[in-house]
Order: C-alpha cells, then sequence, then structure tokens
C-alpha cells in the first residue's frame, strides 16, 4: 500500500479524524468593522432561486454574497500594502501545497481568558516550544485563544475604543517569520492581529509583516481545542478567486488519533 | 362623548378574520384632487375664479355661473351643523357591517352645505371643524368634527375608520440602532401603542442607547436586518399576523455623488437598505397587513414610510443616496397599490436634512430625530398619508408641485454655481 492508500484507509477507518475548523457561513456572524468612512466588509447573504417553487419546480438553489474576508477565512499576500508586489501573492496564484501543511497549536486560552488584549510574544512561544519542540519550517501556527466558544457582542468586544481581543505582537510575528519560517498564522478571531493592534509598532503587526513577507493568514477558525499542540495537517485551500485578496473556505484539520 | 376605547381582547382563534370591505370606491378624475389635498390632510374647495362662489362635490363647472375656471383652493374649515341622521341600514356591505352610522348636513362657512360622516361628539346646531381624510376606499371624504377638543375624542368609532391611531396597536419599528428609531419607539409608546417590536440588526455589535431602549414601555427587542432576506422572513414568520402599524426607520446615506468615490460598493449598500430593504419587508409584511385591514380595534392600518424629500428631485450632494430614495418613493407607490382596497395606509414623511452624523456638514435648519418620530405619531393619528417635513422639505415639496423641471435645475445647478 502507498502512503497516500494508507492516509485514506485511516481517515475512513477513524485512525485520523477529519476536524472542521470552520464555522457555517450565517448572515448573522460577525465580521471585522472598520471605522464607518472606510468600505466596509460584506455580510454573508442568500437569496432563492427557486425551491421547488414556480421559480423552479424540481429544484432548490440559491445565490450567495459576500466579502473575500466574509466567516472562516485566508489572508493572501496581497490583502496588505505590504504584500501588494509580492509573486504569487494572490489566492490564485499561491502555490497549492502551502494548503496541506502541518499545523502547531498554542494554547493561549488561559491568558487570553485573564486579558482580553493578551498579546502573544517570542518569549511565551519558546516556553511553548521547551514543551512540544520546535515549530518546523513551513508549518501553520495557530493560536488558540477559544474566542470561538464566544458569541454575541462578546466576540468582536466592541467597546468605545475598539475592539478588545488576543493576538500577537509584532516581535512574536518576526520571531515566526524570521527564526521560523512558518508558512501562515491562523486566530479563532476575526482577524490574525490583537483588537487593539492599530496602536502596535507596527500597525497591525500581523497583517503588516507576515504579508509582507509572503506568509498567509486564516480567522474565525474554531475546534482548536481539538487539536494536538503537534502533530495534526491542516487543509486550508481557498477559492481559486483571480487575484483574491482572500476567500471564506473550509479549513480541515487531520487528527491522529491511533495513539489513544 | 366618547366613551375611551378598551384594550381589545385577544383574538379568538375559531373565529374567521373579518376581510376588509370597502366605502364607496369611485370617484370622478376630478374629485382626485380632492382625495390628493385630503391624503395630504388637507380640506380644499373648488373657488370659481369668475364669481368666487366655492363648490362641493367636484363638478366641471361652477354651478353659480357656469364657468370653466374652477380652481382648487385650501377652505375654511369652519362650518355649523344644520341637520343630522343615523343609518341603521345599508345596501354597502362596509356601512352593514359598521351599523349604525352618522351623517350629517354641514353648512361649511366657505359657502356650500356638504354631507358629511360626523363625529359622535357633534349634535344639531353645533359648530363644526372639517376635515378631509382618506377613507378605508382610500378615496377622500369630509368628517365633522367637533370645533373644540372633547374627552377621548380620538377614539371614536367613526373617526378611526380614517385615522391610524397607535394607540392599542402593535408596531414594527425596523431599525432601533439610531436615534431616529429610538425616539420614534419612545413616542410609540407615549401615544399607547400596545406593544413596539424594535429590529436590531447585527446585535454583535454594541449600539448607543441600547439599555434605555430596552426599558421604553412596551418595547421589545427582535432580530432584524433589512439588507437579509432570511432576517427579514424570520421575523416575519413570528410577528407578522400582529404587525398594525410598520415603521420603516432603516437609512443607510453617504453624502456624494458617483464622482466623488470610485465603485459601485456605497450605491449598493444605499440600495441594498432603501430600496431593497422595502421591497423586502413588502413582500414578508404587506400580505398579512392585507388581509387583517378590518380585524378590529387593532386592525393593521399603516405603513410609514420616511424618505429623503430629494427623492422627488436628485441633490447631486447626495446624489446616489437621493436616487436610492427616488426609487424607494416610487416603490412606495407600488404599495399603496397593492394595498388598495385592504384600508391599510400608506404613510409616506418626506423629510429634510437629519440631524445625523452622515449629514452633520449640512447647515440648519434640519430635522431633529425627535421632530421626526413626533411627526410620524401625528401622521398616524391623523390618518395622513403625505407629510413634508421641516423647512427644506416643505421647500423643495412646494417648488417640485409647482414645476419639476425648475426645481431639477435648481438642485442641479445650483452646486456647479457655488462650486465656482
Amino acid at each position: 500500500m502507498t502512503v497516500l492508500h494508507e492516509l485514506a484507509n485511516a481517515i475512513a477507518g477513524g485512525d485520523i479524524e477529519t476536524v472542521d475548523l470552520t464555522h457555517t457561513l450565517d448572515p448573522d456572524f460577525p465580521v471585522i468593522v472598520l471605522p464607518p468612512e472606510f468600505g466596509q466588509c460584506a455580510r454573508f447573504r442568500v437569496e432563492e432561486i427557486s425551491a421547488y417553487d414556480e421559480r423552479g419546480p424540481g429544484w432548490y438553489w440559491r445565490n450567495f454574497s459576500c466579502g473575500e474576508h466574509t466567516g472562516t477565512h485566508f489572508d493572501a499576500p496581497v490583502h496588505w500594502i505590504s504584500g501588494k508586489d509580492l509573486p504569487n501573492g494572490s489566492v490564485d496564484s499561491i502555490p497549492p501545497d502551502a494548503f496541506v501543511r502541518p499545523v502547531c497549536v498554542v494554547d493561549c486560552s488561559a491568558e487570553s481568558a485573564a486579558d482580553e488584549d493578551f498579546l502573544l510574544t517570542p518569549e511565551f512561544l519558546v516556553a511553548w516550544e521547551k514543551r512540544h519542540g520546535l515549530i518546523p519550517a513551513n508549518s501553520w501556527v495557530l493560536m488558540r485563544t477559544d474566542w470561538s466558544k464566544r458569541s454575541g457582542a462578546a466576540y468582536l468586544n466592541m467597546r468605545e475604543d475598539g475592539a478588545h481581543t488576543p493576538g500577537p505582537s509584532g516581535d512574536a510575528v518576526k520571531f515566526l517569520i524570521d527564526e521560523r519560517n512558518v508558512v501562515g498564522f491562523g486566530t479563532e478571531t476575526v482577524g490574525t492581529d490583537a483588537g487593539q493592534a492599530v496602536h502596535l509598532s507596527p500597525p497591525h503587526p500581523a497583517h503588516y509583516l507576515f504579508h509582507g513577507a509572503g506568509k498567509y493568514g486564516l480567522q474565525c477558525l474554531r475546534n482548536l481545542d481539538r487539536l494536538p499542540p503537534t502533530g495534526a495537517i491542516l487543509v486550508c485551500p481557498p477559492l481559486k478567486i483571480k487575484n483574491g485578496s482572500g476567500s471564506p473556505l473550509r479549513v480541515l484539520a487531520l487528527v491522529d488519533r491511533s495513539k489513544g | 362623548m366618547t366613551e375611551p376605547l378598551r384594550k381589545p381582547p385577544r383574538k379568538n382563534p375559531q373565529v374567521r378574520t373579518v376581510l376588509p370591505t370597502l366605502p364607496p370606491f369611485s370617484r370622478s378624475r376630478k374629485a382626485m384632487a380632492f382625495t390628493a389635498a385630503a391624503a395630504e390632510g388637507r380640506f380644499v374647495l373648488q373657488v370659481c375664479a369668475e364669481c368666487a362662489s366655492a363648490t362641493y362635490p367636484a363638478r366641471e363647472l361652477c354651478p353659480k355661473c357656469w364657468s370653466m375656471h374652477l380652481e382648487w383652493r385650501d377652505a375654511d374649515t369652519g362650518g355649523r351643523l344644520i341637520s343630522e341622521t343615523t343609518l341603521r341600514t345599508s345596501i354597502n356591505t362596509y356601512f352593514r357591517e359598521r351599523m349604525p352610522w352618522r351623517i350629517g348636513t354641514v353648512q361649511l362657512r366657505a359657502g356650500p352645505t356638504v354631507l358629511a360622516h360626523i363625529h359622535g361628539d357633534v349634535m344639531r346646531n353645533d359648530e363644526v371643524r372639517m376635515i378631509a381624510r382618506t377613507d378605508k376606499s382610500g378615496q377622500g371624504v369630509l368628517m365633522a368634527l367637533p370645533a373644540k377638543e372633547t374627552p377621548n375624542m380620538a377614539d371614536d368609532r367613526q373617526l378611526r375608520e380614517l385615522t391610524c391611531d397607535p394607540k392599542h396597536r402593535r408596531v414594527l419599528v425596523t431599525d432601533g440602532r439610531t436615534e431616529l428609531g429610538q425616539q420614534t419607539a419612545r413616542a410609540l409608546a407615549s401615544a399607547g401603542a400596545s406593544r413596539i417590536f424594535v429590529g436590531i440588526a447585527e446585535q454583535w455589535r454594541p449600539y448607543p442607547g441600547s439599555d434605555d431602549l430596552a426599558a421604553v414601555p412596551g418595547v421589545e427587542i427582535m432580530p432584524l436586518d433589512v439588507t437579509d432576506t432570511i432576517s427579514v422572513n424570520e421575523l416575519a414568520g413570528e410577528i407578522g399576523g400582529k404587525t398594525d402599524i410598520l415603521v420603516n426607520t432603516a437609512e443607510h446615506v453617504r453624502p456624494g455623488g458617483t464622482l466623488d468615490r470610485d465603485g459601485t460598493l456605497t450605491a449598493r449598500n444605499e440600495m441594498e437598505t432603501n430600496y431593497f430593504g422595502l421591497l423586502r419587508l413588502m413582500q414578508a409584511f404587506a400580505p398579512g397587513m392585507r388581509a387583517r385591514g378590518a380585524d378590529g380595534d387593532n386592525s393593521a392600518c399603516a405603513w410609514v414610510n420616511l424618505l429623503s424629500v430629494y427623492a422627488l428631485a436628485n441633490w447631486p450632494q447626495f446624489g446616489t443616496t437621493s436616487a436610492s430614495h427616488a426609487a424607494a418613493y416610487s416603490l412606495s407607490h407600488c404599495l399603496r397599490g397593492e394595498l388598495a382596497g385592504s384600508g391599510v395606509k400608506v404613510i409616506n414623511i418626506l423629510f429634510g436634512p437629519l440631524e445625523e452624523s452622515w449629514r452633520q456638514s449640512l447647515p440648519p435648519p434640519k430635522v431633529t430625530p425627535q421632530k421626526l418620530a413626533a411627526t410620524i405619531v401625528d401622521a398616524l393619528r391623523q390618518g395622513i398619508e403625505s407629510v413634508a417635513l421641516g423647512p427644506v422639505a416643505e421647500d423643495v415639496v412646494r417648488r417640485w408641485k409647482e414645476d419639476p423641471a425648475v426645481l431639477e435645475r435648481e438642485l442641479t445647478q445650483l452646486q456647479a454655481g457655488q462650486a465656482s
């Protein structure tokens, strides 16, 4: 048997569990909210074409509309001004092997529960590596905060001075790029950056630095508490939108359960 | 003295809902001018340009001097009831269902003697104040009211057929995130609405005033986003059968014309809320309201649209917003046509610049949300279908009636003159 056959059998047999890290595309799911004078991300919307009725007696289908950054979504380098001139920086041109990679899950849930503005630091990552080993090059790093378990207004956590949600510090982003050469970074919150990241230097370091270095982003993930710190494989191909800055997508993780 | 209207009992689920029937519908084309003025709450009579005598009902010629030059003019509303009778039978289904019904003859100060519906507190020889309003057929009729306010006057059974009084009625306010929506809910609560459903889109985003809004008596916060068909349909599924009045406070407005920004997204967002939002609400709520136009003391009775006066003629400083309101204004007439025969009135309030953040840079005079809310309640209480609110709106409507082509020139070329 080839390795692919073994993989397929293990998935079908349950030795490898397929964990869905995706929120349902729902019209009322939060999107990022920018200051009102800027353009805004479209909400997810659905209109029926027909539903076994006079518009189409035997079939049900719908049109949907949304933004490239609605729901659980992928950020391509061209999303940010720092990545606009990179080669292969849009979702249609990214080499597809980047969409299937090992994944490290850094548990920041206790820290995020204690401090909604928690910033992931290089020291925190190094401490994590002492327990779980070095973050391999070309792997995804996901920041687990259990934020996906929040609902309603607690998810964006908007106040008069903006959103309060955890994210990476600028130094942590630099560490993951320069010292570990990860393929991308993902979060459970509405963006890869912290809610107050506009006040960091540089502003929005995850967007500015990761995308400037040709790295990818994933956000609005869930079920990260069901993943091991290391050893899982992430499957996250975005839609192939011409010159797309990102796309809603289904994010799956393959987790080895055979060792119990 | 009018008995105060009691809170309607809960509906008996085993009894078929009474279908709307209509008072006489037919009018001559000439009489439509009377109806159009009545829809604005104005009492007009034809006055002869040659002999100055006033006439009613609408005629082609002056009955006194046979001149063809009859002009519609606002008339003195005073008069005296010189005879009255109580109808106890009728071949008209609408009146049969509402017997007994009082009518009488009024000697108008303006000249003619007219047949009119009469308020319960008006007796023979009393001085009266005439109102012209649209009835359940949407046609202009006259009613004689007491010259001075009497206790519970608005609760008169015959008057309530002409008005859309929110007292004891259930109202949906479609957007409560704004100052306007919140003031509207408050004004309706003060006016005696029994329940005020207030739609809130995107409850995952906080909004100012939310706690105070929830504390208004009778207010129930409901999830509603007029840009989302599923959301509108779901709410109609819940409360569509007990929405007696719908007040559409949702608006998306951005300054600028087509050359002030790139792309179509802003204009699309305006259309999604201002035009498609109205369309979604119509498709979801109007069928239920149309069927409940005669459903007792808390029958469905009114649909209120709040529209920028620049729906009538485009103002390029708010060019795409104006266009979306023009689309909504046109659609409101479609709604009026589709609700014709149901007894549910479509009330359009055309407002001048509102006191709100997107119109912040506009100079006064502006319409405050509080004033607009009070105007909504006033139009409902009076049963008026068309209101121009604020000095700017009054002026635009006046010029539009005089000559829409001249108004268009004024609005579009004034800006060029200011820029140069």
